[in-house]
């Protein structure tokens, strides 16, 4: 019987072998995809160990962890509910995370390797420190303004975004989307009213967890003059040089005529470009369109960062939250050449034309800042746990200088005039110079129109203090008014708030 | 290949001059050996708490000293009654006892409340239980060392024992669901807040009964044959036990609806079956009418359901555990996550978190334990593992007596087959069933079926390594085998 016995004990030491093997598939070839799986608490658990740093907008925490009694020892809270969201993103248990929850998560969470020393004090004194601070941008009362202005709008609209800027250095002084959403929700430590929640979300056909001010693109209507005037500026036209207008224009090839807002624009045959800006003369930007071609309108609006896929809201280094890229779109006739009933369309912000709130009010800070376009920064300092050290200070830094200083100057002198006497009146802010472009956008044709406004604010010293961009989708009539009333009323609370820079 | 490599003694050479060196009884190698296991315990001990509580609590070897006190007494016990027993036996199982006891303190320190970590009883929660198992146990292995002064005596009750095996085997099929069925498994019996698994118990009967009648039939068994194939097939009267036990498996499989004990009462009696005879042809009618039908079972599962649906359910959550990774795969799924996560080298013992997955402390214990020892440690456990059963299988080539031979090759075999079934379960080699690690996964039966188990390998090897001197070995057996085993024994001298 020994032969057998042997032959078992073979057997025996095989079937160890392939326990031995399997185990060496599972803890070392696939070791890291099963640590790292979506499925695995373990995680999840370790992240929620260490008290996740405060998010805070002028000394407000806007985003903090209270102790629980529970499995994962924090509980993320957002105050704010809403208002934040689209800044602050959120933090889930089992979801992915967003925004600067997200983009700055290792700082939150202790685990950057800029709190290296933070960690390796903890090893010897026993405490578990917390992660680190981030310190928005954001102007408390801006936010507030634009969040209740946006959601109590005048005219009904459901769906839209603000942002303000600060033009001197870029720093996000408000930025709100609508609908927006409680984030609360969605970090509950119950996974399944969680993922409930989110589902509740994304089947929204408003679409409330779009980051609309910095992602959604649509047609700029006539906030889009601001770029073919730079560009007329630059060619030879001056603020006062007459341009072709009238009621109607006709494109030389082919397409349906262009008109005014009203009758009573510009029916003059020529008019300043002062006053086409002034009272957003259609037929005279057409023409201007045309007149300086596609190449020169597309070039300028690149300038001004149109194209730009790669720019981030958040340090000013690498990462933050992605952008959209702004589009001058195709102008072309199938054969290659420019299509000028395109151009003309495209020259009044229609078109294929399509731009960002977070454009917009780039365009409107670099005209304030003299031609000076500053990159725009949600993060203003990241503070050390116990808030003893800083570990980054964002340094204001240029983006591009899309028009040069006199051009910059003639472009502020029209959008004061705009505010002044045209059709951004309800912008204006006793004891500032505030300027603008509005713009009526057409959305699909059975739909109303958009209402948008660009604007700057600039002080006594002629010193620009905010630039905004508010677009309220299909808004109907009145829209671009109402878009500069909230426009000017979040300058205001910016002024008297101005944040972090 | 410790087996293969050192052929073990025939009987013929057994009394010569080889009788002097196996006189050596290496008790002392036993016992630093079992010293060596039961500091590793203790360090064990003293790391998780340092993971668990920053700190290692003045009484942290009070759990590790009681469990070495009691190895002790058996290491002397052993030194009395059995003293030329394999000396690797008892410190590798107790190095794999005190590792479980250590473990599920672990999870009790783990899910304690902070304020109570530090004063956490000896005895207190899962661990505190195993560890009062482990005393039993032991004290009840050492009792039958001292009723069983020689291995061929309990051949004497074979028959008796082969009917409670049945009995034991079946009984929780019939008992109704409420007292009998655990998670989905009916292999309980549950009286008060005592829960018993009869199975346990019934894998040594049965062996004892498959030992003894093989041994009677083995030559009517491996001679009369009809050759097909180049293969000795067995008559067809013949085959009649083996049709019985693989109908008691398929039974086994289908009310008590646990592949892995069938698995391995099959596997058992197959194994047994071809050492007794040596006819390969064995092996694969085994192999045939398993793997026939646990597919069977499969599509019977899909296609009918009812009592085969929980089988067709196992072998589904095996092919893709991740196709339903919250519900039906969870199990398996955060099994595997745990050992992935330990990865290479563990993430330290108390540094993982067992407590997530599900049945931790049974079916799951070596996935929480390779969590935080990581490959190598687990590699370090299957090593023991493997080391007790080749250790129990040269017993059995080293004993002169076809029922020991059979009986501790069988025992020895059927312990490594259920590391194989519920290691290779929890890790996906092959489809998870529900069955204790041996010595580790918390609970009485289980330990102390175990223990019973290493009890008879401990005399087995005894009486193997006990030198023979002529009629005064005679003298000292009083139960006198059967004398069968008179007749298979210089059978043995022309088969090295």
């Amino acid at each position: 019987m020994n032969a057998p016995l042997r032959r078992v004990g073979i057997v025996v030491m095989v079937l160890f072998g392939l326990l031995f093997a399997n185990l060496n598939w599972i803890q070392a070839y696939k070791a890291d995809e099963y640590r790292t799986s979506d499925y695995n608490g373990r995680v999840q658990v370790a992240d929620y160990k260490r008290k996740r740093g405060n998010i805070e907008a002028g000394g407000t925490a806007v985003a903090t962890s209270k102790e629980t009694t529970g499995k994962l020892k924090f509980q993320r809270t957002y105050p704010g509910g809403a208002k934040y969201a689209h800044v602050l993103g959120y933090k889930p248990v089992n979801l992915a995370d967003t925004g600067i929850e997200q983009v700055e998560n290792d700082f939150l969470a202790g685990t950057s390797d800029q709190l290296i020393g933070d960690r390796f004090k903890d090893m010897f004194t026993g405490d578990e420190t917390g992660g680190g601070n981030v310190l928005l941008t954001l102007s408390k009362r801006a936010q507030d303004v634009a969040y209740d202005q946006m959601r109590n709008n005048q005219v009904d609209a459901k769906r839209g975004a603000a942002i303000a800027i600060d033009p001197r250095t870029g720093a996000v002084q408000a930025l709100v989307s609508m609908p927006s959403f409680d984030p609360n929700p969605l970090v509950s430590h119950n996974t399944n009213e969680a993922a409930a929640e989110i589902n509740k979300l994304e089947q929204n056909p408003d679409g409330p967890l779009k980051n609309r001010a910095l992602s959604e693109t649509l047609p700029p209507g006539s906030t889009f003059k601001i770029v073919v005037a730079a560009a007329a500026l630059e060619n030879g036209v001056t603020k006062s040089t007459p341009i072709p207008a009238g009621s109607s224009y006709t494109p030389p090839t082919s397409g349906s005529p262009i008109r005014n807002a009203a009758a009573s624009i510009c029916p003059e045959p020529q008019v300043t470009l002062l006053e086409a800006v002034t009272e957003s003369c259609n037929t005279g930007f057409a023409q201007l369109g045309v007149r300086l071609g596609a190449d020169k309108v597309k070039e300028k609006a690149r300038q001004f960062g149109f194209e730009q896929e790669d720019l981030t809201v958040g340090q000013l280094g690498e990462g933050g939250l992605r952008t959209a890229a702004s589009r001058t779109g195709d102008m072309l006739n199938p054969d290659g050449s420019t299509d000028p009933a395109a151009l003309a369309q495209s020259s009044i912000g229609q078109n294929n034309v399509r731009m960002t709130p977070l454009q917009g009010a780039m365009i409107a800070g670099s005209v304030a800042n003299g031609g000076s376009q500053m990159r725009p920064y949600l993060v203003r300092q990241l503070l050390a746990p116990d808030r003893t050290t800083s570990y980054y200070t964002a340094k204001p830094r240029e983006l591009r200088q899309p028009v040069s200083g006199p051009v910059a100057s003639d472009l502020r002198e029209m959008m004061v005039s705009v505010v002044q006497k045209g059709t951004g009146q309800k912008a204006a802010i006793s004891g500032y110079t505030v300027g603008g472009k509005t713009g009526t956008a057409q959305s699909a044709p059975d739909r109303p129109d958009h209402g948008w406004f660009i604007g700057f604010a600039l002080d006594k010293n002629g010193n620009p203090v905010s630039a905004v961009c508010v677009v309220l989708e299909q808004a109907g009539s009145g829209g671009s008014a109402e878009a500069a009333r909230i426009g000017g009323q979040i300058m205001k609370a910016a002024i008297n708030d101005p944040g972090g820079r | 290949m410790t087996v293969a490599a050192t052929p073990a003694p025939s009987p013929a050479t057994t009394g010569g001059d080889s009788g002097v060196r196996l006189a050596r009884s290496r008790r002392n190698a036993e016992l630093s050996l079992l010293l060596l296991a039961m500091v590793l315990v203790a360090a064990y001990m003293a790391t998780v708490e340092a993971n668990l509580l920053d700190t290692v609590t003045p009484d942290f070897w009070m759990p590790a000293a009681a469990l070495g006190a009691v190895f002790l007494g058996l290491h002397l016990v052993i030194r009395f009654l059995a003293p030329f027993a394999d000396p690797a036996l008892l410190p590798a199982v107790a190095l794999l006892n005190g590792l479980g006891v250590g473990f599920l303190r672990r999870i009790d320190l783990g899910e304690a409340a902070p304020v109570d970590r530090e004063d956490l009883a000896t005895f207190a929660g899962i661990g505190g239980r195993q560890l009062a198992w482990t005393l039993a146990s032991v004290i009840l292995a050492a009792g039958l060392l001292a009723i069983m002064r020689d291995h061929r005596s309990v051949s004497r009750y074979a028959y008796t024992l082969g009917l409670a095996g049945i009995v034991l085997v079946m009984l929780p099929a019939v008992l109704p669901s409420s007292i009998s069925e655990i998670n989905g498994a009916k292999l309980w019996i549950r009286v008060g807040g005592f829960s018993l698994q009869p199975g346990e118990f019934a894998k040594l009967a049965l062996l004892v009964f498959f030992a003894y009648y093989l041994v009677r039939k083995r030559e009517v068994l491996s001679l009369a044959s009809r050759r097909f194939l180049g293969i000795d097939f067995p008559r067809g009267r013949d085959l009649g036990p083996v049709v019985v036990v693989w109908l008691i498996s398929l039974l086994v499989l289908v009310f008590e609806k646990d592949l892995g004990t069938s698995l391995l009462y099959f596997g058992m009696f197959v194994v047994t079956l071809y050492i007794a005879t040596e006819r390969v042809s064995w092996l694969l009618i085994g192999l045939i009418l398993f793997f026939g039908g646990a597919y069977l079972a499969y599509v019977l599962g899909s296609t009918v359901g009812g009592p085969f649906a929980n089988f067709y359910l196992r072998a589904e959550i095996w092919l893709d555990p991740f196709a339903d990774p919250h519900v039906k795969g969870y199990q398996l799924v955060q099994g595997l996550l745990a050992l992935g996560t330990g990865g290479l080298f563990g993430a330290g013992p108390g540094g993982g978190q067992p407590d997530i997955l599900p049945e931790v402390q049974n079916d799951f214990i070596f996935a929480g334990i390779g969590e935080e020892i990581g490959l190598f440690g687990l590699s370090a456990l299957l090593v023991v593992y493997l080391l007790i059963v080749e250790r129990g299988l040269r017993a059995a080539l080293a004993v002169r007596d076809s029922f020991g031979k059979l009986l501790a090759g069988g025992l020895a075999f059927t312990l490594g087959l259920q590391v194989f079934v519920i290691v290779g379960g929890i890790s996906k080699l092959i489809p998870l069933t529900g069955q204790t690690t041996p010595f580790l996964s918390a609970g009485g039966s289980s330990l102390m079926a175990n223990w019973l188990l290493i009890a008879v390998l401990l005399r087995v090897s005894d009486g193997a390594r006990r030198p023979v001197t002529g009629g005064a070995g005679k003298a000292s057996r009083p139960a006198g085998g059967p004398p069968e085993q008179l007749h298979g024994a210089p059978t043995e001298v022309i088969k090295p």
